[in-house]
């Protein structure tokens, strides 16, 4: 540790930027995943009339929409305050996006056991409709990911860090939460369209 | 921009790396290091520990195959109960192959070989103090660490480990009571894939980041040497495709632990109609096979860039092509995306798909062909080396060919039909991915080891270890070609029992021997790695008197690699033996002001004003021998 002391400030910000680039690598790979889990719906389902979604969508799965598309905004906010150097503000809304991103979770969980009672376990000789649990398990454990670097941002806001070092953490946590919101939104309408 | 904002801090950094170096302990040097070098040997020596226990396993069954009827009381002294009599059991032979071909694919020739050169060469070569995350790159190989303990910890439950085969098709895989090892074994199996997934992951973000972001002055990516580019390829396709492998893997554990059923369907188990109904054991070949088909190109690739930068440094020649070397990486990392399905073509799949994936499969030889031409043109009079190091790339190249060339008989959706799942497609793959990239593998040991360890290998052993390696593997796959032109099936106990087989029993034997004498060679190999590590003759700076950056580097090795400034790159790493020079080779750092006489005008593309100077000292040189054959 000694010597990250000694790194001169201009060096420590110009090694940001390729950690910033492992971010939107890592969003390449999850977009990966995705493409193979929905892929391998179109390949399970493929025109056998015995598979695919049988049942209505859960309207959850609407509320859901809702709640993460503000909760896009309400991000957008916080990092537009971390930009103006204004951190009571940053943290009032990095605390409203974690609430709704714990809301989407809450909404999420409704949408599985309607589910579940309409007829549609995990467990089903249908697997198209255990892919509904999968996108959405994933896309959950994305979701726990992107709460955790919020918390850290904010604790670490808290403790005073650096502001280039605020911005940076702002820039990665804002970049990931904006991706899930995209990526809620493909899953939805891959799921409406294959209702 | 970023290496020009690192340049000028960098006096600053030498001082405290060296400072910092002398208050590292134990544990932050050689265990939880964040040093790419350091992580690199770690992967390295870890990578050759894989290696030994997958040849081992190889000889325990390759001892079945080839005296299938002789009791061994050794064996069972040593494995109990899983060679009772003296003799393997069909359950742990089947586990032996599974788990040799994922080690030797996944261990050894994935993280073992990337793993290594990625961490060793990317920074140095690059000109950059070390990745763009380190700690990411230290998770990364405490990850693969992590995996391998599990892998190998399979071994000691009661069922034994995982036997399905190294694809782990369901619904062998899927079922724990299938056989013995679809059980514990089997879960341990993916529970240590998961972790060998995330630990490649976090190492490929790193690598590319690390190669677009942080390369020195002048680096642009033209002058970048064809490892670089092979590892960058490498890392892309990595990220691309391991994903899909989590998701066929997590699916098939939701089938294997949660009762869905992705994968299977009409199902009897010992009398008993399994519940699971509906699933489609094809949809896991198609996601095992979109990661499996990449992935043996992200096993030959960082081959074939390591082969690249020893053939030409040793034959003192450019690299022949080197446009068309970098094209045909991209053509084959772009190519690869889209063959997957010639491991499928008797899955029941239409013909007319497999004649689209039977065409891809073929254009992909073009780039492949490429790149050997490439190679054996770079050879042509050249002023070769017969170092260890490229006596190994030599032999990838051979490797490369003759198990490429049955990969052609293969593509084939009308061959293969005859072909697939015999001993002929065993001959192809350890060809062309196990014997070429391991031997690409080595020759990267051989050349970079005074590079890792400040210390020289011993040559003569090298090549006792060469001549073994290289014999012995083609005495053990070329017979199988044979074998499976005759029908032989892959993957069977014992060929005893079919009459048709019979025949081929002392063809076994004699491969069994030629996989031990090999096996036995190996061991010059361990010698020469693990002694000179510790009394290996001192290293020079640039003993292979080579032009790319990591021999700029001094031998004593230094956190943040270059003692004061990152040195700029003005010229492209293949000046070997260039018209006009006194010496033959030009490090990458030299400018061209001082090699005013070997200038192309080539060199300086387009550039007006350095052709004009350049001209000028031609037009004067010119003038002052005139003057000189005067007097």
């Amino acid at each position: 540790m000694l010597y990250m002391t000694k790194i001169p400030l201009e060096q420590e910000i110009q090694s940001l930027k390729p950690k910033k680039f492992l971010m939107w690598l890592f969003i390449i790979t999850s977009c990966m995943l995705f493409a193979a889990l929905t892929s391998a719906y179109i390949v399970y389902t493929g025109g056998n009339p015995t598979r695919g979604i049988k049942v209505q969508l859960p309207v959850a799965f609407l509320y859901s929409s809702c709640l993460i598309i503000i909760s896009s905004l309400t991000m957008h906010y916080a990092f537009k305050a971390t930009k103006e150097l204004q951190f009571a503000k940053q943290r009032l809304f990095l605390a409203l996006t974690i609430l709704l991103g714990f809301a989407f979770f809450a909404s999420q969980w409704i949408a599985w056991t309607v589910l579940f009672e309409s007829g549609a376990p995990f467990v089903n000789s249908n697997a198209s409709e255990s892919f509904i649990y999968v996108f959405s398990a994933f896309h959950i454990l994305h979701i726990f990911a992107g709460i955790g670097m919020m918390v850290y941002t904010f604790i670490k806001q808290n403790k005073g860090i650096p502001q280039y070092r605020n911005m940076f953490n702002m820039e990665l946590t804002s970049l990931f939460w904006h991706f899930l919101d995209i990526l809620w939104i493909y899953l939805y309408v891959f799921l409406l369209l294959n209702q | 921009m970023s290496s020009t904002a690192i340049n000028h801090t960098l006096e600053h950094s030498g001082h405290a790396h060296d400072e910092h170096a002398h208050h590292q302990s134990f544990l932050t040097k050689y265990i939880f290091s964040t040093d790419h070098k350091m992580i690199a040997k770690q992967f390295l020596i870890t990578g050759i520990i894989m290696a030994v226990i997958g040849m081992f396993l190889s000889i325990l069954f390759r001892i079945q195959l080839g005296w299938p009827d002789q009791s061994f009381p050794l064996l069972e002294t040593f494995l109990g109960k899983w060679a009772e009599g003296g003799r393997i059991k069909p359950d742990f032979y089947l586990s032996l192959v599974t788990i040799h071909g994922t080690i030797m694919v996944f261990f050894v020739l994935t993280a073992g070989l990337s793993g290594t050169f990625s961490n060793l060469l990317i920074p140095l070569q690059l000109g950059a103090r070390d990745m763009a995350s380190p700690l990411v790159n230290m998770l990364s190989y405490w990850f693969f660490f992590t995996a391998c303990v599990i892998m190998m910890g399979s071994f000691f439950t009661e069922t034994g480990p995982a036997s399905a085969g190294w694809t782990i098709y369901p619904p062998l895989s899927a079922l724990p009571k299938a056989i013995s090892g679809s059980g514990i074994g089997m879960t341990l199996w993916l529970i240590s894939m998961v972790f060998f997934i995330a630990s490649s992951l976090m190492g490929a973000l790193n690598y590319i980041s690390t190669i677009l972001n942080m390369r020195t002055k002048g680096m642009d990516l033209w002058k970048m040497p064809l490892t670089i580019w092979a590892l960058f390829l490498t890392a892309i396709l990595g990220t691309l495709s391991f994903p899909v492998l989590v998701a066929g893997v997590v699916l098939l554990i939701f089938d294997r632990s949660f009762g869905t059923s992705f994968y299977l369907s009409d199902l009897v188990v010992q009398g008993q109609i399994l519940p699971q109904q509906g699933g489609s054991p094809i949809l896991f070949q198609h996601l095992f096979w979109f990661l499996g088909h990449p992935e043996v190109y992200i096993v030959i690739m960082p081959a074939l860039g390591i082969t690249s930068e020893v053939i030409a440094t040793n034959s003192r020649k450019p690299i022949f092509g080197y446009h068309a070397m970098v094209y045909s990486l991209i053509g084959i990392t772009v190519l690869s995306f889209i063959v997957w399905g010639h491991h499928m073509f008797v899955t029941g799949m239409s013909p007319f798909l497999g004649g689209v994936f039977m065409i891809t499969t073929l254009i992909i030889a073009v780039p492949s062909a490429v790149k050997t031409f490439n190679y054996l043109a770079t050879l042509w009079r050249g002023n070769i080396r017969f170092t260890p190091a490229m006596l190994f790339a030599i032999g990838l190249v051979s490797f490369f060919i003759s198990g490429g060339l049955t990969g052609i008989f293969l593509g084939n959706a009308a061959l293969d039909i005859n072909l697939h799942d015999t001993y002929f497609v065993v001959a192809h793959f350890h060809l062309v991915m196990g014997s070429a990239a391991i031997c690409g593998m080595l020759s990267g040991v051989y050349h970079w080891f005074p590079k890792m360890f400040g210390r020289m290998m011993d040559e003569k052993l090298g090549y006792l270890h060469f001549w073994f390696t290289f014999i012995g593997a083609y005495l053990v796959f070329f017979p199988m070609h044979f074998m499976g032109l005759d029908g032989v099936p892959r993957r069977y106990y014992a060929f005893t029992e079919f009459e048709f087989m019979k025949e081929w029993l002392t063809v076994n034997t004699f491969i069994s021997w030629a996989a031990i004498i090999s096996a036995l060679g190996q061991v010059a190999f361990l010698w020469n790695f693990f002694h000179s590590i510790f009394y290996g003759k001192r290293a020079t700076q640039n003993p292979w008197q080579s032009n790319t950056l990591e021999w700029t580097t001094p031998v004593e090795h230094l956190h943040g690699n270059w003692p004061g400034e990152i040195p700029t790159v003005y010229r492209w790493p293949y000046d070997y033996s260039k018209p006009g020079s006194p010496v033959d080779f030009i490090p990458q750092t030299i400018p061209f002001s001082e090699t005013m006489s070997s200038n192309f005008s080539h060199d300086f593309e387009g550039n007006p004003e350095a052709e004009r100077i350049q001209l000028e000292w031609q037009k004067n040189d010119e003038a002052e021998r005139l003057a000189e054959d005067k007097v």
